[in-house]
């Protein structure tokens, strides 16, 4: 049994930006010293729609980067999709709006203590998190390569200001409209089979972090991702945003990915059974 | 809580400080809403009703935002009651929190086999039977849709507990009269009543044009279910003025809370809302006493069915 991040609390955040970046919002809040405690991976959630708002579930949301220094203090950045009407009430919020926050939430990407090969695959905005990934990895003496997909060219998230952290990055698209015409996982067993991966990090859609894990385990390649299932609390108490997921013992439980992820190993994930009956 | 106004309240012979309680389900088992504040601030935690064997629960996607509201369909997802009474109920004690076990039986004599496994355990104040959770493969399992089934389980939990502990059953808003199943599980030996559980409802992908949860049917909760809330709670306190109510059902502002005394709860219990705001039993709390006392009642207990005055005068 695990348990919410040690280090969550509700805060009242402002809003200190809000930019269009291709399809989605950057969005920057001011949060103090909570991002001591933010760690790659991580997540916040937020009310959104205002005190009488009919949409009444938290909305959560990768952190993709933080900073403890500049004029604001602590901030942190989200990459925003605005597809849902939660998603859009917050990428319509002007600078200076308030919104609640809790954060950080779930569990950090692993970093390893000794310098490794690392692959970063990131689907559409789940590239988001990854930059800020990539910084730490680098710090740490990792060589950091990285592969970003989507279905098109503006579905790509890959900022100027992320790219100085990775040693390479290839682009694919579904269109060709940007990069190389096809998906992220065509290159990865080869890149397996050449020996030039010790650890994939991943975030993206479930079907891609699915195929991530059939070659990762074939390869015997460590695959930690980060997962997306529908959240109504993203602090452990709704049950609705379980996965199955082998444990330790040899049996499977349906985890809360709020609290023992959202980074899993993705051998663990039983991903033929997720949305399955038991 | 406070010195001049009395705050507190009884459900039987259980006294509680405060008459704001978690709802069944919206809790967990307590521990992830004590990062947020004391569980001890607040009247009791009622935990995530808990059944004989562990189980795994329904497939996901599990939930639906709706207009005001959410469907959910766990369907009772825990870890059975030994793991449950041997970690999470010390846990809670240990934490100072006030506790109230819920139980969910797949049949009348599993209620019965849960009841007794509570009896030796320190620390509970009160038992909640979930009789009416609408996430089950059978229809016919929920209870609280048949005033003899409902009967029929309120009465082995009686037997196995003596008078030990008030055992209070939670209902159904999904019936024709719903009095008249509250007035069979008293008469089997319930001390309070939880108005209401969820509805039962279903979303309709209209991209993959099928269900939406994987559960196909869930519990619609939140603000959208309040009036239905307030009304069973006002005709069951018409129908059985001496019966406690425990009521829930889409409170999530001290207003709610006020509404829900004043058509005849003794307690009120938050739900769905500490999903949006994982400190709103407390908030809530604090602002049902501030509108207590600036509507100038004496006590929370001079509160509870207000709304039903003009009634009572035209009898007298």
């Amino acid at each position: 049994m695990s348990y919410i991040n040690s280090k969550a609390e509700q805060i009242s955040s402002t809003i200190l930006s809000n930019k269009r970046v291709g399809q989605y919002h950057q969005i920057l809040l001011n949060v103090g010293a909570v991002v001591k405690h933010c760690r790659p991976g991580n997540f916040v959630v937020m009310s959104v729609g205002g005190e009488n708002s009919s949409l009444i579930l938290r909305r959560a949301f990768a952190i993709s980067r933080t900073s403890d220094r500049g004029e604001y203090g602590g901030t942190l950045e989200l990459i925003v999709a605005p597809h849902g009407s939660g998603s859009r009430w917050l990428c319509s919020q002007p600078e200076g709006a308030t919104v609640d926050l809790v954060a950080p939430l779930g569990t950090p990407f692993g970093i390893p203590t000794t310098p490794v090969q690392a692959l970063l695959i990131g689907g559409g905005y789940g590239s988001a998190p990854l930059f800020g990934l990539a910084e730490v990895l680098k710090s740490r003496g990792c060589r950091v390569d990285m592969i970003l997909g989507a279905s098109t060219s503006a579905k790509i998230y890959a900022p100027l200001e992320g790219k100085r952290s990775v040693s390479s990055l290839k682009i694919y698209t579904e269109d060709g409209s940007t990069g190389i015409m096809g998906k992220v996982i065509d290159p990865l067993a080869q890149l397996c089979e050449l020996g030039e991966v010790d650890v994939i990090y991943s975030c993206g859609p479930m079907g891609m972090l699915a195929a991530i894990s059939t070659i990762a385990q074939t390869h015997e390649v460590i695959h930690q991702c980060a997962v997306e299932e529908s959240m109504a609390c993203g602090v452990g108490i709704c049950m609705t945003c379980v996965l199955p997921v082998l444990k330790d013992d040899g049996t499977i439980s349906m985890l809360r990915s709020c609290i023992d992820g959202p980074v899993m190993d993705g051998a663990r994930v039983q991903w033929a059974s997720v949305g399955q009956s038991s | 809580m406070t010195q001049d106004f009395d705050f507190s309240t009884t459900l039987g012979t259980a006294w509680f400080p405060s008459p704001l309680f978690t709802a069944s389900g919206c809790a967990s088992s307590g521990r992830e809403l004590s990062q947020f504040f004391p569980l001890s601030d607040i009247g009791a935690v009622v935990t995530k009703s808990i059944m004989l064997k562990a189980r795994t629960g329904r497939p996901t996607p599990r939930m639906a935002e709706t207009p005001s509201g959410m469907l959910n369909s766990i369907g009772l997802q825990g870890p059975g009651i030994d793991h449950f009474l041997a970690n999470d109920v010390p846990w809670l004690v240990e934490n100072g929190a006030r506790v109230i076990v819920s139980i969910a039986g797949e049949t009348v004599d599993e209620y019965a086999v849960l009841a007794r496994r509570l009896r030796s355990i320190g620390g509970i104040s009160a038992v909640e039977v979930n009789i009416s959770c609408p996430n089950v493969e059978n229809r016919g399992q929920v209870f609280a849709c048949d005033p003899q089934a409902s009967r029929a389980v309120i009465d082995g939990v009686r037997r196995t507990l003596g008078g030990d502990l008030p055992i209070i059953a939670k209902l159904s808003p999904d019936v024709t009269d719903i009095a008249s199943i509250a007035k069979a599980v008293v008469e089997a030996g319930a001390d309070a009543l939880a108005l209401i559980n969820t509805l039962l409802g279903m979303v309709i992908n209209t991209d993959t044009m099928r269900p939406h949860l994987g559960g196909k049917t869930g519990g619609l909760s939140g603000p959208a279910i309040r009036p239905v809330a307030v009304r069973a709670i006002y005709q069951v306190h018409a129908a059985l003025p001496s019966v406690p109510i425990l009521g829930m059902g889409g409170v999530r502002s001290g207003r709610d809370a006020l509404e829900m005394i004043l058509a005849g709860a003794q307690g009120v219990s938050v739900g769905t809302a500490s999903f949006s705001n994982p400190s709103a039993v407390l908030m809530i709390q604090n602002e049902l006493l501030g509108l207590l006392k600036a509507k100038g009642f004496g006590s929370l207990h001079e509160a509870v069915g207000f709304a039903h005055r003009d009634e009572l005068a035209d009898v007298e």
